[in-house]
């Protein structure tokens, strides 16, 4: 049987998911986090504590700082030290809370158990405002609030809600074992999510490298159907394992085979994509009450001598999680946060985690060197594997040249998904990627300038 | 031989009959244009760098002879000289302006300003600074992958290897500001040249807080304040824990320079090298002349206010 996947681009880089059989494990408590405010896409949360407050897990930090903005909680109980800015992964300075730990005291109505409770509220009101109270982000790495993405448009109808288990990066098992281990959870959460959007169809989609993890979620719905109506209605679809499936475009068009247009979102085509992560995070808000106040995260790596997939309360300082693991290897040069492909190198190991970070990664200098850069021999590989079916030798060109924004955008710069696919398929070795993100910062700069100047000419 | 005749008296005929055409053409369709337009790019100096924020010399050319003046058209390649010949073609007066020149505005050379991780990603500042802060401690200075250098028409700049920063050629330099554009980080100043090529400036764009700025880069502004309390000018802007010396107002006394307890003020022209002692000496004096004054005039005014009472 031939599994279904996206129709354009996409490379197939080896698997490495040496995490897999890691069961995901609770990391100690550190002795201080650092919370940051702008942990989702969007405008930075403004806090409302005080230095010097006493605050619980699961107590309110910091409120939105707009519409596309989210709650953020503290993940600990303890005094607030400072409010101040702190090197974030990229060293770049961020507002940070601080908060000296002590004990681990939850708030009042947070159910801690680990009881499975499949009966939700009726009203999708109830469900909503208690996702948005909970500060849910999406947990794929995009970090958009989700209380936002849950409410389409005025106009535009949701025809189906698709849970992305794809996790097609390489080495990132944080998801697989979330399915394995609280797979009812997830299926709960995804009820939850289908009820809000009042859509008939689910369906959750998992690359066909997690055959467990597909076995294992068809016998929980066939368990959940058995108690509730409810769950009827909800799939399980095995991919075929290619990146970057996970990626929103390229799910929609793998799962329901439509394609969003250039510049369109997901709910133009009538689907809504939550990942694994966020349903389960959906699940601990409206049943437990429990914001986000901790994720899972992959810690890996061949040179990494313990592999872990950790349950890490959101701001753990990442050397404390290293040095929980063994500390640094000697052979490793680079550390990423998320995985291979998209992840990006951190520059800074006292930073601390925020509610998106998946993995965390180890290198050696063998697996990091780039090859020498040589002349581009226009064999077309980087537009074969483009998913977006994009052209990046010649995006390439323009960005070089400078000044070419006009052909850029003409040539639809803007809708790079930054998968680094042209870059991992390029024989000369161009640094692709790195080029033309830099002309799409530009060129999105100039088309959101000229749409803040059309609405300001409306009014 | 006949064939060869007539080849050339039927080419030579259609030659004539359709220079004719093209004369008759080009008089019924001529486009009017200003002479001077063709006068003023024949005295600007061609490099057609668009450093005076037109497209190139005779975009530059044909906006000066539209406009009323010259105010907004300025040749900072040329300078005055170019300026001059200009204002004579259009009968305008001209503003003599300043020479300028870019100025660095960083010294965080390798041994004051420890790496702390390595970069080994495309030898590009602006997609550096897309990624991360930088592989040093300090997210506000230079990043060292020479995209001045690139942007430089002139070969007026060039990384030094020694010190992993950018060195400006006095000589070469037009000012014309491409390297300030293609700084991500802002580093690059286009400041006034100063007389006879003497100017101050703060060599340093940390704007962090004085610890921090201290133990990212040896050579760092830790906003301390000294030189905005020494300077008597007030010439010295302080913002953001940065200093900045606000070169109209700068009288090049140094004294800023002498004061730094960081070495982050610059200077470049001067005849002498700075006598830090003596400069040192000289304000303490004054203070201690200003004090004392201060308590003659607080003693001189006591006695009045006492018989006021």
């Amino acid at each position: 049987m031939s599994n279904r996947t996206f129709s354009i681009g996409g490379v197939h880089p080896a698997d490495n998911k040496i995490s897999r059989e890691c069961k995901i494990e609770t990391l100690p408590i550190p002795e201080t986090v650092y919370i940051h405010l702008g942990q989702h896409i969007g405008a930075p949360a403004k806090p409302v504590v005080a230095v010097g407050d006493k605050v619980k897990v699961g107590q309110v930090l910091a409120e939105p700082g707009g519409f596309v903005s989210a709650y953020i909680h503290s993940s600990v109980s303890g005094t607030v030290k400072s409010i101040a800015p702190r090197a974030d992964l990229a060293g770049n300075p961020q507002m940070c809370i601080e908060i000296a730990v002590e004990g681990d005291e939850w708030l009042e109505g947070i159910d801690t158990s680990d009881t499975v409770i499949t009966d939700f509220p009726d009203e999708a009101s109830v469900c909503l405002e208690k996702i948005k109270a909970a500060g849910i982000v999406g947990l794929g790495g995009a970090t958009f609030p989700t209380h936002v993405k849950l409410s389409p448009p005025p106009g535009k109808k949701c025809d189906m809600l698709i849970i992305n288990g794809c996790e097609c990066e390489p080495y990132l098992t944080s998801d697989f074992r979330t399915l394995l281990e609280k797979g009812e959870q997830v299926a709960i959460g995804t009820a939850i999510l289908k009820h809000i959007l009042g859509v008939d169809k689910a369906t959750i989609a998992i690359e066909d490298n997690k055959p467990e993890a597909i076995k294992h979620m068809k016998e929980v719905l066939a368990n959940l159907r058995k108690v509730s109506t409810r769950f009827a209605g909800i799939c399980v679809m095995s991919l075929m394992k290619k990146y970057p499936e996970g990626g929103e475009k390229q799910l929609i068009d793998a799962v329901m085979h439509r394609q969003v247009a250039s510049g369109g979102l997901p709910i133009d085509v009538g689907a809504v994509i939550q990942n694994v992560a966020t349903a389960l995070a959906v699940y601990d808000a409206v049943q437990k009450n429990k914001p986000i106040v901790d994720n899972s995260v992959t810690v890996t790596g061949e040179c990494f001598p313990r592999q872990a997939n950790l349950l890490v309360r959101v701001g753990t300082p990442l050397r404390f999680i290293i040095d929980y693991l063994g500390g640094v290897p000697e052979n490793a040069v680079k550390v990423i946060s998320g995985g291979p492909m998209m992840g990006r190198a951190i520059a800074n190991l006292d930073a601390a985690t925020l509610k998106g970070t998946s993995a965390l990664l180890f290198l050696t200098r063998e697996q990091t060197v780039r090859g020498k850069e040589s002349n581009c021999i226009r064999c077309g590989k980087c537009a074969e594997a483009c998913p977006m079916g994009l052209e990046p030798f010649l995006l390439n060109r323009l960005s070089r040249a400078g000044g070419m924004l006009d052909a850029l955008e003409a040539n639809a710069v803007q809708d790079c998904i930054e998968c680094g696919c042209c870059l991992y398929s390029c024989p000369a070795n161009i640094p692709l990627l790195d080029v033309i993100r830099q002309s799409k910062v530009q060129v999105m700069g100039i088309m959101r300038a000229r749409a803040a100047a059309a609405t300001a000419a409306k009014k | 031989m006949s064939a060869i005749l007539w080849t050339i008296i039927i080419i030579a005929t259609l030659g004539l009959v359709l220079a004719v055409v093209l004369y008759l053409v080009a008089e019924r369709f001529k486009v009017e244009e200003d002479p001077r337009i063709d006068e003023i790019e024949k005295v600007m100096p061609g490099a057609n760098c668009g450093g005076c924020g037109f497209a190139g010399c005779r975009a530059f050319a044909d906006t000066a002879v539209k406009a009323p003046n010259l105010d907004a058209n300025y040749c900072p390649v040329g300078g005055n000289e170019v300026m001059k010949k200009v204002a004579a073609i259009l009968g305008y007066e001209v503003q003599e302006k300043a020479p300028e020149i870019a100025v660095v505005r960083c010294n965080g050379n390798c041994e004051a300003r420890p790496r702390i991780n390595e970069y080994d990603g495309y030898a590009s500042c602006r997609v550096k600074a897309a990624l991360y802060s930088g592989d040093t401690a300090c997210s506000f200075g230079c990043l060292g992958c020479g995209d001045c250098v690139n942007a430089c028409q002139f070969g007026a700049i060039s990384m030094d290897p020694a010190t992993g920063l950018p060195v400006v050629d006095q000589e070469k330099c037009t000012a014309c500001g491409a390297c300030a554009k293609a700084c991500p980080k802002n580093i690059i100043e286009i400041r006034p040249k100063g007389p006879r090529g003497m100017r101050l400036w703060v060599s340093c764009m940390n704007k962090d807080k004085g610890p921090a700025a201290k133990k990212a880069c040896a050579n760092a502004c830790i906003g301390c304040s000294i030189c905005f309390n020494t300077c008597t000018h007030g010439a010295i802007v302080f913002e953001n824990n940065l200093a900045y010396i606000d070169p109209a107002k700068c009288k090049l006394c140094r004294e800023c320079e002498a004061m730094c307890p960081t070495g982050a003020i610059h200077a470049t022209g001067f005849p002498k090298p700075l006598d830090k002692d003596a400069v040192k000496a000289r304000i303490r004096e004054r203070n201690t002349k200003a004090a004392e004054a201060k308590k003659a005039a607080e003693a001189a005014a006591e006695p009045q206010k006492k018989e006021e009472e």
